[in-house]
């Protein structure tokens, strides 16, 4: 089985984050940028399916110089190789830019299924696995908590708000994944030395047949017209209790339903 | 940990470095106060660290270690007993039980066995002190006795790290006359027939790390699990207790900077009389005496390291660094608990276990005072 896990590199979701004053996009060079947390989840999830099915697993990423370091950390758990795209054109690309430039690159891999994080944690859209699909004509099967591979046939355990629904597809396929899927594994030491040896395939969007129009700022159909802090966290109720503080408190937390 | 200044040989170490901080953060961290409270042996934990090369750094690439210097491994040791020193010290006492082979097998019992040891699935003991004596190891009483294609042993051996957890023991026993030139290494597995694991000692502290009696009741080892040949026991017990004693060391200074990782963070936020104690002169000088000899402590368990991994005699150093860094760890674990007044006192805050912790340092992998008599003899 081939399979592609799309990476994205992210400013650290445990520190903090901004957006940029100038064009209100992700604010990256100030931030410690690591591999998006439930990208994790995808690549061992691959890694299992390469250990019961055999085939070939390859990291693909989109993403400026810097996120070679997050190339090698996931080929550090155990992915063959990687395909970097690359290019100066590519800063200011919204959602549909990028899943024109991933579709492209993923069509140059013709894999069986690509799997990916059910959201990045910097703009935690949701939307890339269903864009993907579309353009490549492969089936969408999203927001898995479970994925059973039999021969050509993918079975998933849906994760919804309520329970879970049970969704089947042939590939090829793109399967988005939550963090219950599994419990991804650490690096080993040699899989970090044997990192350094795998081959990252650096593309241009010309390689991939992408012109420099169709993404950036000006490519893009989207765009953020400005942005402002979270504000602060308001001061919260106050019960003084004269005799009748616990009736308060019952009252407010079933206002709130917390009771 | 806080930001240690590390001059490192190579950029793989510094990834191992980095890989090392990254589970002792996600997994040591969160689970010692726990696993330290219940007296629970953390298994698996072990095992996560065996998956990511940590039971084989020193030893040869060609049967799946990670080759790595001393100087590299015991700076490993340290971060993660920065963390829980108990599991630094499992990663210590493993490493040791895998060194007899590793240096004194066969090629053949290497081929056969090593990959296995050193592969992260498995754990080791090393089985030398006896209720009789730990320091006087030459006198050892525990006997084998050649029975065809095996040994038969009897005996008790004490003070055993990973007894009743362990895959395999190291078993130094008598087959020949009294004296340091009667004894030999048997490597047994787990399921050795007469190999009896007893009750877990009650510990001051390493509570999660279970340490007993093994008793060995006409053990049957097969012959071919002689390490070296008969009477060179005592020769490779020693030689596996220099390099232990440098692990012993990396521990101690890894438990001292995370006391003072700790005291610092809250000498920095108490306030008393208005400030944060730490602006207090006599508080400050405390920790900046700390800082001071665990920077000391550490250059010396380095230099010890260097000199091993040059090829070089280093003995005598590791016995001054376990010795210096031991001693140190007890005393900055005690004085970490000064820093915290009544709060170190109390199982609240980690440095109360921290200063049980430090006692062992200074009597495991030979007593502070036989560390004394090496460095004596040597002058």
């Amino acid at each position: 089985m081939k399979i592609v896990v799309l990476v994205k590199q992210v400013p650290d979701s445990g520190a903090e984050r901004n957006l940029r004053a100038d064009d209100n996009s992700v604010d990256r060079a100030s931030a410690n940028n690591v591999i998006n947390e439930m990208d994790e989840y995808a690549i061992e999830e691959a890694l299992r399916l390469q250990e019961a099915h055999g085939g070939e697993v390859t990291v693909l990423t989109m993403g400026p110089d810097r996120a070679t370091e997050s190339i090698r950390k996931a080929l550090s758990m155990g992915p063959d190789g990687a395909v970097h795209v690359l290019d100066d054109a590519l800063p200011g690309t919204d959602y549909l830019g990028t899943s024109r430039v991933l579709a492209a690159a993923i069509g140059t891999l013709s894999p069986d299924l690509v799997i990916c994080g059910a959201e990045a944690t910097d703009a935690r859209g949701q939307v890339m696995a269903h864009m993907l699909a579309e353009r490549l004509g492969f089936a969408a099967l999203t927001g898995a908590r479970k994925l059973t591979v039999e021969g050509a046939q993918l079975t998933v355990e849906r994760q919804t708000e309520e329970g879970y629904e049970v969704v089947t597809a042939a590939t090829p396929a793109v399967v988005s994944v939550w963090d219950t899927i599994n419990e991804p594994r650490y690096p080993s030491f040699k899989g970090i030395m044997a990192a350094k040896k795998k081959p990252v395939d650096t593309k241009s969007l010309a390689d991939l047949g992408v012109s420099a129009d169709q993404v950036g700022w000006g490519g893009s159909a989207t765009t953020v017209l400005s942005h402002s802090k979270r504000p602060a966290r308001s001061a919260g109720v106050k019960v003084t209790d004269s005799g009748e503080g616990g009736v308060a408190l019952v009252d407010y937390l079933s206002s709130e339903k917390f009771v | 940990m806080s930001s240690v200044a590390r001059l490192l040989p190579t950029p793989e170490a510094h990834d191992l470095l980095e890989l090392t901080s990254e589970l002792a953060d996600k997994e040591l961290a969160p689970n010692a106060d726990d696993y330290e409270a219940r007296g629970e042996f953390p298994r698996e934990l072990i095992r996560t660290l065996g998956r990511s090369g940590l039971l084989g750094l020193p030893y040869s690439a060609e049967y799946g270690g990670a080759e790595q210097p001393y100087e590299v491994y015991l700076q490993v040791l340290e971060i993660l007993a920065g963390r829980w020193v108990g599991i630094a010290e499992a990663v210590s006492v493993h490493t040791l039980a895998c060194y007899p082979l590793a240096h004194h097998g066969s090629t053949e019992q290497r081929e056969r066995w090593l990959p296995d040891l050193i592969g992260g699935e498995l754990l080791g003991a090393y089985c030398l002190s006896e209720p009789a004596g730990g320091s006087d190891a030459a006198n050892l009483t525990t006997r084998a006795v050649r029975e065809g294609d095996d040994y038969v042993v009897t005996g008790t051996k004490a003070w055993i790290t990973h007894a009743g957890v362990a895959d395999f023991y190291n078993v130094f026993c008598r087959t020949g006359g009294p004296g340091p030139k009667g004894i030999s290494c048997l490597l047994a597995p787990a399921d050795t027939p007469g190999l009896n694991p007893q009750a877990r000692e009650k510990t001051m502290g390493l509570r999660a790390s279970p340490v007993a009696q093994v008793a060995l009741d006409g053990a049957v080892v097969p012959a071919g699990r002689l390490i070296g040949a008969e009477g060179e026991g005592f020769r490779i017990a020693m030689g596996a207790l220099d390099s232990g004693r440098l692990g012993i060391a990396a521990c101690a200074v890894g438990l001292a900077q995370g006391a003072l990782d700790y005291a610092t963070g809250y000498a920095k936020e108490r306030v008393q009389f208005g400030r944060p104690i730490i602006e207090m002169q006599g508080l400050g000088f405390m920790l900046a005496d700390a800082a001071t000899e665990i920077a000391a402590a550490r250059a010396l368990m380095l230099h010890a390291a260097r000199l091993r991994d040059a090829g070089l005699a280093y003995s005598t150093e590791a016995a001054k660094a376990k010795l210096f860094a031991t001693d140190m760890a007890m005393k900055v674990c005690t004085d970490m608990v000064q820093v915290l007044g009544g709060a170190g006192y109390v199982a609240d805050h980690p440095v109360e276990r921290y200063f049980r912790e430090a006692k062992v340092l200074q009597i495991v992998e030979g007593t502070n005072q036989i560390q004394r008599m090496v460095i004596a003899r040597s002058l």
